[in-house]
């Protein structure tokens, strides 16, 4: 089926949520650097991952597991000892991003469905075949980086189905080759599993605003009434050349309701929606609306309108400022 | 002339009261509530550590530690404070409303160890709603019901 709808899920009430509400599949990381949500707390054990598969396919939807950080060479077993365990579950596919992981799933697990993680970098069908060709994948994740034009070439010359990024948080998406935050925190985000781990962020109140910090560097400094984002480095509001400014990227969410006619027409097999770092809460308010969309798209592409109660429920979860439709819709290539 | 001495255990008790009165009633309802749904999560990472909640609009402070056997109340520094108004907590104990949305729109702070924060938030957004409402009486459960569907 065209534009499935893929929701996140950090924990089993998310799970629930996103299945309640009715997404066609859901994503989940286990509980360690795996995965590029590496939070504490966060994600998924062996007996969680099997009960929240239960729940999913109990109710026809399916479950995948993100595999998407980089494996290092002193830490190699650890991911392939998550797609053994993504085998032996029953996991409908895995994410995944490092070509020497996908060869392991291919020679072990013949029958492991594998999507090439947007971690994976391929912006071009040259590449996306190239994957395909070795190891067999069935989806890739694009970067967030295409122009809707250069997203519909992608399609036509490829027989892997292609999933986009829907809704949620942005970053710099130089995705699966960023080390910024590493500069402060000497982590990579796709080993370590995080742009900005937890035990590196500082918030605090001070007179001025509040501030967060990475390892000390001075991130951003919100007035009283200002949104404030994730603790990123790349959203940051730095002094250059005496102006304080979003130097690298401005904290947006990107929202593409309104190019939904347009995916259903170039075949794209499948929605995500970003945020497994998000409660439940989220997971069902921003479900239960691209459901909604999904489904009226399908039933009337032409006639198809985003509801401004949509944008409007979808507005309230976003981080940053303003919501952009991103690449896609730019008209520069 | 009989003993009129209150036993020693009650004494301290009392003596404690006029002091942290909110910080204790919080306390035995989290460890009545809250605890036994905790406890089927991985709730170790809890322990030994000093938190603060701060109801702005009631001007109520609730500060406690986790022990192994529980919460306790306990006036000393918080590693980690969390404020919000009344309605905020009611909005994000009954699921209606997501942690993060909350931060950004600034209507939740939270302060000091942010990884002990998410550690936190991630556990609360993992528990089950049904295992909490299980442990309030019937009445409370209904309106928490009622809350949590809107």
């Amino acid at each position: 089926m065209p534009l499935d709808l893929v929701c996140p899920a950090g924990n089993l009430m998310s799970l629930k949520a996103a299945v309640d509400h009715g997404a066609d599949a859901v994503y989940m990381g286990f509980r360690d650097n795996t995965n590029a949500r590496a939070f504490p707390g966060l994600n998924f054990d062996e007996a969680q991952a099997a009960e929240g598969l239960r729940y999913a396919h109990d109710r026809g939807r399916r479950v995948l597991l993100a595999l998407n950080t980089y494996p290092q060479p002193d830490n190699w077993p650890r991911w392939t000892q998550a797609i053994d365990s993504a085998a032996r579950l029953g996991m409908d596919a895995v994410i995944v991003a490092d070509a020497g992981l996908m060869r392991y799933a291919v020679k072990n697990h013949p029958r492991l469905r594998l999507h090439l993680s947007v971690q994976g970098s391929a912006t071009s069908y040259e590449a996306i075949n190239f994957y395909r060709e070795h190891y067999g994948i069935q989806r890739a994740v694009l970067p967030r980086v295409l122009s809707l034009p250069q997203v519909e070439n992608v399609v036509k010359n490829t027989e892997v189905e292609i999933e986009l990024f829907g809704f949620g948080g942005l970053c710099v998406m130089v995705e699966g080759r960023c080390l910024l935050s590493s500069y402060c925190t000497g982590e990579s985000p796709n080993s370590a599993g995080v742009c900005s781990p937890a035990k590196a962020v500082q918030w605090k109140e001070t007179p001025t605003g509040l501030e967060s910090r990475l390892n000390g560097v001075l991130l951003d400094r919100y007035g009283k009434d200002e949104k404030a984002g994730y603790p990123t480095l790349c959203k940051g509001r730095f002094e250059v050349a005496g102006e304080t400014y979003y130097a690298i990227e401005e904290p947006t969410s990107l929202n593409t309701l309104d190019l939904l006619p347009e995916m259903l027409a170039m075949g794209i097999a499948a929605i995500k929606i970003e945020g497994r770092q998000r409660s439940p809460a989220y997971v069902a308010q921003v479900t239960r609306v691209w459901r909604a969309a999904i489904d009226a798209v399908k039933q009337n592409a032409d006639g198809f309108k985003a509801m401004p109660g949509w944008h409007a429920e979808l507005n309230k979860l976003s981080e940053g400022q303003s919501h952009t439709l991103g690449a896609y819709h730019r008209p520069w290539k | 002339m009989p003993n009129l001495a209150v036993p020693v255990p009650v004494s301290r008790l009392v003596a404690r009261l006029p002091a942290q009165p909110p910080s204790l009633v919080f306390c035995l309802l989290a460890n009545r509530v809250l605890w036994p749904a905790l406890l089927q999560l991985d709730w170790q990472p809890l322990v030994g550590r000093r938190y603060a909640i701060r109801v702005k609009d009631l001007g109520l402070t609730f500060r406690f530690k986790v022990t192994p056997r529980g919460f306790a109340a306990d006036g000393g520094a918080p590693e980690l404070s969390i404020s919000a108004s009344a309605r905020d907590f009611a909005l994000l104990m009954s699921r209606r409303e997501d942690p993060d949305t909350l931060f950004f729109s600034r209507r939740l702070v939270s302060e000091g160890d942010t990884e002990l924060g998410l550690v936190v938030k991630n556990l609360l957004d993992a528990l089950d709603p049904d295992a909490v409402l299980r442990r309030l009486p019937q009445p409370l459960a209904y309106a928490a019901r009622r809350l949590m569907a809107g």
